[in-house]
């Protein structure tokens, strides 16, 4: 069995270290960077270069070093991916666990609740929440959060209404332990498969919706960079500065693989009964 | 492939090749005999004297919402009342008014009464006559409250409109005012059609009858709109078969259609005038144009923020924003620079006024004058112990006003003003920063009216909420120059007005004055008879026509 | 079966009686009195559009009352008149909703007819070569943001190659071509929006497929079917493939507001005049009538998505029962 997964190791260790360098150059940004990310250089010549070895990756319309403000710009993209999950998870653990263990009307409100948020368009609900309450990057990250955690919900919920027949969670009820007790020591533990490959995945799908809102010039504000500024700047000039789209466009992609192959290859790890479906 | 050169033909037997494609002279008369043949053998009637026929596609950013001409507030909607309507009066190329629907008028000596004499000619589009009820009711109509017309100040000093017959009308106004004229080149709408109804809620919102060159024929939502060409057009008939507007909310992707034929017309950005249109193929197929647009950006302060009371402290602000940098960057040089608030090369502009060159140590010197110096040596100027930092904001969705807030941003950190950009969506950006008056400066641009009155904007009248003056600015001095401009039609004595209220601003700074941008209009060859003016190239479409053997598209 | 039906939709009626909350909810959490753009520096028109909104969702009424008037709009489909245009919003939004249905059924379809055969090819054929590249590939899809996906796509086969037009979905001289030709030149503006679409969206669902038909294979009665000696083929399209498929009618509804979600920047893109694209300018204009119209919508065609899939898995499914 473990054998015939092999080249889904592979892809899932290639991810890994994907991971890792992303990081990496997350928190040494200003060490990689070779230049100031919002350096304005108005010089004749000096805007949209092309790549070159001064400008591994060209530069943009203001003359700003295009490599440099990726390199800052994942500093944006993993943060908001980590920070809205990090909501999520705290969110649909909670309600999940709580729907799950209580059961009863708690139960069928909750998750009449979640069956209600799910049928909004996610984007449609974080495009008007952010429209209403201001475009900043903690709200981004609060508005991403908010909305995604409902499928993680659901997960722990049935996890939760398996495990707490099970002999042992009868066992420390019969000695008297309380739910708390029971919900935290006893059942989340055993519970949390989904909430891992949950977490790995729903940073990659964060990413993507960080950057289509930085794209639609509602997420990190200028001149700060992000991935998804770059690329409108390079959506203005689509017919010329390739690497403009190109490179932010790349950065995103295989960033968000590498987490889905990771999050995937948890998931047949941790638990092969769920399936592979999850909402983009 | 391209099915799309071939499909007007009645039959589709054969391919009609877009002009561009053909080079030389011979080739073009060998192509014109060629489809004059075809016409003639498909019973086509033509002839080389008048180039009628074609259509003309143009690409806007954002759809029309409203044709009423008074109704409508946004360009988009403007733009096609223009063609769908007429006024009593309009600006020729050389932007002077003269007549429209008026033949002639006279001005009473006291300047309290216009007697207009219309035109006999005119046939609105749906048959019935236009006379000088229609014109009065439209007045009547605007002056209404309950119809929330959003240009009514423009009006409120008329007393009375007098119809004295089938073709002459009287304005009567309480007081003199000298825009008079122009205002009164609002789009008349028919009486037989607009009487009784509420006429923002009617049919004719979307389906307008006018006087004017065109007839809305299709509109589709966000997509394009089709207008056909008004045979009784008491100016004549327009050359131009079509006119189609096809919505694409994109410059980028406009740019792309311009280039692939899809479109015949579009704005461009400076970049694309001055980067991507410099091929010898585009230069084949396109002309492009440059003029002033009556447009100004500028950087506001709120003068109700006592970070900004000092009038020193606005001056160092602007001597710190390099303009040139501003205009190479943002406009790729493509604009000039603006001093203040009226539009450049007319009577009103005073040329002579306080410039604020950069000069960032000018603006150290003023600033330290004024208090602010850095005492506590962190980079940033600092007062009583509050450090020189505010938030500037502009809104969401306008590349070149970010730009324009990216570098000034960096201008004035360098003289250790610390300055946090947010971008916000315009209609958050109106209502809740400066309807409220709730911003400390923001990047904006105002597009002026031909007539240089400014009490709008400047006077301090419209300080209060909901008002145009949202900065803030009262000068006394000012609005009493205000006033007298309105109340004379002396040119000479309006230009001193406007010339010293050019010359107290600039002094002041109220505003940094940024720029004037140039409108770069680019039009496909196919198109003669354009002729570039001060008034741009639109002025007189219905006389645009394209010959015979380059029509691309045939009904 | 009627009866199933009818259960289904009375389930519903709790879920309208939330979404219809929630809605008003979020409305309120719109800052200040909203007006709308075109009346922003127009301070002689911006009272009449406070008055209307307040008028429209009864705001200064008792939050029950506002409640009962705003349930009343949902049900009946008045959702009010546009800041925008003016214009009545169900009919601005009947008349973006075929373009909307069109792109999303043939995305959806398009989505299914490749995820299914490829799901199943590389369950089969586990860790195949097959698999391996088909895995990437769909991984590589589900990653992709999909506005940039449309960018690149219009640079390459529309501007550099010209195969394929920049954007729209019927020109404005359609109306002056035979019926063919303009079906096919809507086929043709339709091209680059569903690659880009099916692309972006196939991963869920050929997944799906995937782990299905792998949990069906290693079941008992495939394994007697083979101890029987039984062609693998038959096995795998006889009996396998039923069993696997069923489950995938019931992502049908789940995936719709994925669909209709992705509708609101991408169609903005494409310039393709669907809902998507009305939802996102209405937003942005603070068009409050509109965006709420815009959602409800949506959550009722995912609710209709969810209805249809369960109908149809009721009924190809024998073991469940109508009643």
């Amino acid at each position: 069995m473990s054998k015939k997964k092999d080249f889904r190791k592979k892809y899932a260790a290639v991810g890994l270290a994907v991971i890792l360098v992303m990081f990496l150059i997350a928190v040494f940004a200003n060490f990689i960077a070779p230049y100031d990310p919002e350096e304005i250089n108005l010089a004749p010549g000096a805007r949209l270069q092309a790549p070159s070895l001064k400008h591994l990756l060209g530069t943009d319309d203001l003359g700003r070093d295009v490599f440099s403000r990726m390199v800052y710009g994942a500093r944006i993209s993993l943060s908001v991916g980590f920070v809205a999950v990090g909501l999520s998870l705290i969110i649909g653990v909670t309600v999940g666990a709580i729907a799950g263990y209580f059961g009863g009307w708690v139960d069928i409100l909750l998750m009449r609740i979640v069956e209600i948020i799910m049928c909004f368009p996610r984007i449609f609900l974080i495009l008007m929440l952010i429209a209403f309450l201001g475009p900043n990057i903690l709200i981004v990250m609060a508005v991403i959060g908010l909305t995604g955690w409902t499928g993680l919900a659901r997960l722990v919920r049935a996890e939760f209404l398996s495990l707490k027949e099970r002999d042992y969670v009868h066992a420390a009820r019969a000695l008297g332990a309380g739910d708390r007790r029971i919900i935290f020591r006893h059942i989340l533990p055993n519970a949390l498969s989904p909430v891992y490959v949950s977490a790995v995945l729903g940073v990659g799908g964060a990413i993507l919706i960080e950057s289509s809102l930085s794209f639609l010039g509602l997420g990190v504000q200028i001149p700060t960079p992000s991935w998804g500024n770059i690329l409108t700047t390079g959506m203005h000039y689509i017919e010329s500065a390739w690497w403009l789209m190109l490179f932010p466009g790349l950065a995103i992609l295989i960033t968000v693989l590498s987490y889905n192959l990771v999050g995937e290859t948890l998931r047949d790890v941790l638990d092969p009964r769920l399936k592979g479906f999850n909402q983009k | 492939m391209k099915l799309k050169e071939s499909k007007f033909f009645s039959s589709s037997s054969y391919t009609f090749k877009p002009s561009y494609i053909i080079e030389g002279m011979i080739m073009k008369t060998l192509f014109a005999i060629t489809v004059s043949f075809l016409l003639f053998i498909f019973g086509f009637s033509f002839s080389f004297a008048d180039d009628y026929g074609d259509a003309y596609v143009s690409g806007s950013l954002s759809d029309a919402t409203i044709l009423i001409p008074f109704l409508a507030d946004d360009s988009a909607s403007g733009g096609i009342c223009g063609l769908v309507y007429n006024g009593l009066t309009k600006v020729d190329k050389d932007l002077k008014v003269v007549g429209d629907l008026a033949k002639s008028w006279e001005v009473s000596d006291d300047k309290l009464r216009i007697i207009f004499k219309l035109r006999e000619n005119v046939i609105w589009q749906d048959g019935v006559e236009f006379t000088a009820e229609d014109v009065k009711f439209t007045f009547e109509t605007i002056l209404n409250p309950d119809n929330a017309v959003p240009y009514i100040a423009s009006f409120q000093d008329i007393e009375n409109i007098r119809v004295i017959d089938k073709h002459t009308i009287e304005f009567v106004y309480k007081k003199p005012y000298a825009p008079a004229l122009l205002k009164l080149g609002m789009g008349i709408i028919p009486k037989h059609l607009f009487k009784g109804i509420n006429i923002r809620d009617s049919k004719y919102a979307r389906a307008p009858v006018g006087t004017g060159p065109y007839i809305l024929d299709v509109w589709k939502t966000d997509q394009h709109m089709i207008l056909n060409s008004y045979k009784d057009y008491f100016d004549g008939e327009p050359y131009i078969s079509k006119y189609v507007e096809r919505i694409i909310p994109d410059q980028a992707v406009q740019f792309l259609e311009l280039i692939t034929g899809g479109i015949d017309y579009m704005s461009l950005s400076p970049y694309q005038y001055k980067y991507r249109t410099e091929t010898i193929k585009f230069n084949q197929r396109f002309n492009k144009y440059k003029y002033l647009a009556h447009q100004y950006t500028y950087i506001g302060y709120n003068l109700k923020d006592p970070m900004f009371s000092d009038k020193r402290v606005r001056q160092a602000l602007s001597y710190a924003i390099d303009k040139e940098a501003i205009i190479e960057g943002v406009l790729m040089g493509l604009g000039e620079e603006c001093s203040g608030p009226f539009i450049k090369n007319t009577y009103a502009y005073n040329d002579d006024v306080k410039k604020y060159p950069y000069d960032p140590d000018k603006a150290r010197e003023l600033l330290a004058e004024a208090g602010w110096e850095d005492t506590d040596a962190d980079g940033i100027l600092d007062k009583n112990g509050q450090p020189f930092s505010f938030k500037l904001i502009t809104n969401q969705g306008n590349k070149q006003r970010e730009d324009v807030a990216t570098i000034t941003q960096r201008n004035w950190q360098d003289i250790g003003i610390k300055v946090e950009v947010q971008t916000i969506a315009f209609v958050t950006f109106l209502k809740e920063f400066v309807d409220k008056r709730n911003f400390q400066a923001l990047i904006l641009g105002w597009t002026m009216p031909i007539d240089p009155d400014c009490y709008n904007v400047w006077h301090s009248e419209t300080i209060k909420e909901g008002g145009l003056n949202f900065i803030g600015y009262n000068n006394p001095e000012v609005d009493k120059l205000i006033e007298a401009a309105r109340g004379t039609y002396d040119i000479s004595e309006r230009a001193k007005c406007y010339q010293k209220i050019h010359a107290l601003i600039a002094e002041e700074q109220p505003y940094t004055f940024l720029y004037f941008p140039y409108a770069l209009p680019a039009v496909n060859k196919r198109f003669k008879g354009i002729v570039p003016a001060p008034a741009g190239i639109s002025y007189d479409f219905i006389n645009w026509h394209v010959p015979k053997a380059e029509q691309r598209y045939v009904f | 079966m009627i009866k199933y039906i009818a259960k289904r939709l009375l389930l519903m009626v709790p879920m309208l009686l939330g979404i219809s909350l929630l809605t008003l909810l979020i409305m309120h959490l719109s800052p200040g009195d909203p007006t709308s753009l075109r009346y922003g520096l127009n301070p002689e028109v911006s009272g009449s559009a406070r008055a209307q909104l307040k008028e429209l969702y009864n705001l200064d009424k008792p939050f029950v009352v506002q409640y009962g008037c705003w349930l009343k709009r949902v049900v009946t489909l008045d959702f009010g008149r546009s800041f925008v245009d003016n214009r009545p919003v169900i009919d601005k939004i009947k008349e973006r909703l075929p373009a909307t249905l069109l792109l999303q059924i043939s995305a959806l379809l398009l989505i299914f007819s490749i995820a299914i055969p490829v799901g199943v090819l590389s369950a089969v054929k586990q860790n195949s070569f097959f698999d391996k590249v088909t895995t990437f590939l769909v991984f590589i899809g589900f990653a992709t943001p999909t506005f940039w996906l449309a960018l690149m796509l219009m640079r390459l086969f529309s501007f550099e190659l010209e195969w394929f037009p920049v954007s729209g979905m019927s020109p404005w001289y359609a109306q002056y071509m035979s019926l063919p030709q303009r079906i096919g030149d809507i086929l043709w503006h339709l091209v680059l929006p569903l690659v880009t679409l099916a692309f972006t969206g196939l991963a869920s669902l050929s997944r799906y497929v995937r782990y299905s038909m792998l949990e069906v294979i290693r079941q008992d009665y495939i394994r007697t079917a083979r101890a029987k000696g039984l062609a693998e083929n038959r096995i795998i399209f006889k009996h396998a493939l039923k069993n696997a498929l069923l489950p995938v009618v019931t992502i049908l509804g789940m995936t719709l507001p994925a669909l209709i979600g992705g509708s609101f920047i991408f169609e903005t893109i494409f310039a393709w005049p669907g809902m998507g694209r009305l939802g996102y300018m209405s937003i942005m204009q603070y068009d409050y009538p509109t965006v709420m119209g815009v959602g409800i919508i949506s959550v009722f065609l995912t609710l209709l998505g969810i209805l249809i899939s369960d109908i149809l898995y009721a009924a190809i499914d024998p073991r469940i029962r109508y009643e």
